[in-house]
């Protein structure tokens, strides 16, 4: 769509856009093709020598077991965090779609921890969590379970995954229940004339008319996993114990800034760059289809 | 309602209430410890019901941080994460509004890059390219700085997407209306474009808040100065110090300081933020 009706002037306009794309430019590009560059450069320990090595880097990280385990640990984080989020909030927005009275409250009452920054949000999880204090340690511990994430790496990766979806799931409930009013109601009602019960209508109905909103809820999802929930892991486990919550983000935030590696931890933002560039195309060629559906 | 089946019914408000309890349970425990001593919280397992240290707790967190380590006034760190929250969402406005109104109403060489570098932007999170941004300001001397923790963030490629969403839609008769009149573009602008903007602004500046305000990699990057801590990074270090040594009772306080103006912006403005959270999605 364009206008035809528009505006002359030979510099106004980029008066307009000089803000925007002189911040892009200084934060954005700049940033991103010094990453590119110190990605094909090898620095000494001071950082006050460095050497040119091509792509030895990137062959360095992918025959890296801890970077290898690192997207493991990654795939199987996110993975966790979108179908929890998912379920659970496609669950509470169905029941919210149900009931009539009281639904604004309902939906005030989960949408709140949005606002909760992840940090935050694994600090509150810590806390509950906490091996020593812990009040849900105690629960466990009286139910005869050994709950440690200092020590254990599968609890540690679930503490990650409950603070994150956690805060996570307003954002689906909301998507899901704007989603769910959507659907015509003419279409329910024929179907319960027609004899079909509520889980069959769910199924057969319901569900595949909001493959849509899930699907988009799902990249949405993956991408929050990927990047957003760097604050959970840093405010809680840290990448511990021996990596088996240092999801990529953080690692390449461990390497660069800890480690100071700035070579490895450079390749490791141009393999990251990639993958969002990916995502994101996949989310707008999907918004494509959706507007025709 | 298709039919009338009340057990259903009954379930459907069984599962929300549940869903509401197993959400807030956390905040709660956080609120319960927040109003403790550090002794009653180091119990196993601790009280759960509110205790009488409401006052003590806040005040020595609000006026003097903890008692060891981080010892910044929390007070101090909240107001760092209001300059913050409110320069990033007014910047992100500000400069969207003016380069989609660029890019929507005006027709001139290379409108169409400008348009595709703001796009790709999108694809260049600050978690992606974390070091040679920090490298940027801290070689403009900007480490420490308000400048420095907000400029960065304010490009936005979502801001100037809904703008330029809206923009399209504003009809045509309006600016040639204007045009006739001897309106020039920025008159139009300030007397017909951004009157009818106001409820998008509305919904991005609750959005935008939100994000500067719970905003955790950058500041925790600029910033070494404990008076320029915001309240998220505080309390990440109030608790760096381990299991036992962590003063519980004084970080839950902080984190209830710390969630509160956010989690009041989404339940008070509840209809700009719904609003806003499915249009800068899109």
């Amino acid at each position: 769509m364009e206008k035809r009706v528009v505006f002359r002037s030979a510099w106004l306009p980029y008066a307009l856009v000089a803000p925007q794309i002189a911040i892009t430019i200084v934060f954005f590009f700049w940033p991103a093709v010094q990453a590119g560059w110190y990605s094909f450069q090898l620095q000494d320990a001071f950082g006050e020598r460095t050497q040119f090595v091509g792509l030895a880097n990137f062959a360095a990280l992918l025959t890296d077991e801890n970077y290898l385990y690192s997207f493991k640990v990654t795939a199987l984080f996110s993975a966790l965090v979108a179908g929890a989020g998912l379920g659970i909030s496609l669950l509470l927005a169905t029941m919210a779609n149900r009931v009539i009275r009281g639904a604004l409250a309902y939906r005030t009452l989960l949408i709140w921890p949005y606002a909760v920054a992840s940090a935050v949000a694994g600090v509150l999880w810590l806390f509950l969590f906490a091996p020593s204090i812990g009040i849900i340690t105690f629960a466990l511990r009286s139910l005869g379970i050994q709950w440690d994430w200092v020590l254990q790496g599968d609890q540690a990766l679930l503490l990650v995954v409950i603070a994150a979806t956690w805060k996570q799931i307003s954002y689906n409930f909301l998507f899901f229940l704007a989603g769910l009013q959507s659907i015509p109601k003419s279409l329910i009602e024929a179907a319960a004339i027609d004899g079909a019960g509520p889980m069959r209508r769910f199924w057969t109905i319901v569900f595949p008319l909001l493959s849509p909103t899930a699907f988009f809820l799902l990249v949405v999802n993956i991408v929050y996993a990927f990047f957003d929930t760097f604050g959970v892991i840093d405010a809680t486990t840290q990448g511990g114990p021996a990596g088996a919550t240092q999801i990529l983000v953080y690692k390449v935030y461990y390497d660069g800034v800890k480690a100071a590696d700035l070579g490895g931890s450079s390749a490791q933002s141009v393999i990251l760059m990639v993958i969002v560039i990916a995502l994101t195309v996949v989310q707008f060629r999907y918004v494509e289809r959706r507007v025709q559906y | 309602m298709v039919e009338n089946r009340p057990w259903l019914t009954a379930f459907a408000h069984a599962m929300l209430i549940a869903g509401i309890l197993v959400i807030a349970f956390p905040l709660y425990v956080t609120f319960v410890a927040s109003t403790r001593t550090l002794d009653d919280i180091l119990t196993v397992p601790m009280p759960l019901v509110p205790g009488d240290q409401l006052w003590e707790n806040y005040k020595q967190v609000l006026t003097a941080g903890t008692t060891k380590g981080v010892t910044a006034p929390v007070g101090r760190m909240m107001f760092n994460s209001l300059v913050m929250a409110l320069a990033i969402a007014l910047g992100k406005i500000a400069i969207s509004i003016i380069a989609s109104f660029a890019i929507v109403f005006f027709r001139f060489p290379l409108r169409n890059f400008f348009f595709w570098m703001i796009f790709v932007t999108l694809m260049l999170p600050v978690e992606v390219r974390i070091i040679p941004t920090f490298k940027v300001v801290s070689d403009l001397g900007m480490i420490n700085s308000y400048v420095g923790l907000t400029l960065p963030l304010i490009a936005s490629a979502t801001a100037t997407f809904l703008f330029r969403q809206f923009f399209l839609t504003v009809p045509e008769e309006l600016a040639e209306a204007a045009r006739m009149d001897g309106a020039g573009p920025m008159r139009f602008f300030w007397d017909v474009v951004l009157p009818l903007s106001k409820t998008s602004i509305a919904a991005l500046f609750v959005i935008q808040f939100i994000y500067g305000w719970n905003q955790y990699l950058w500041p925790l990057l600029i910033t070494t100065d404990e008076a320029m801590y915001t309240s998220v990074i505080g309390i990440k270090r109030m608790i760096s110090t381990g299991d036992a040594l962590t003063e519980w009772n004084l970080v839950m306080a902080t984190a209830m300081l710390a969630l509160l103006p956010p989690a009041l912006v989404v339940l008070l403005m509840q209809r700009w933020f719904v609003k806003g959270l499915v249009e800068t999605e899109k």
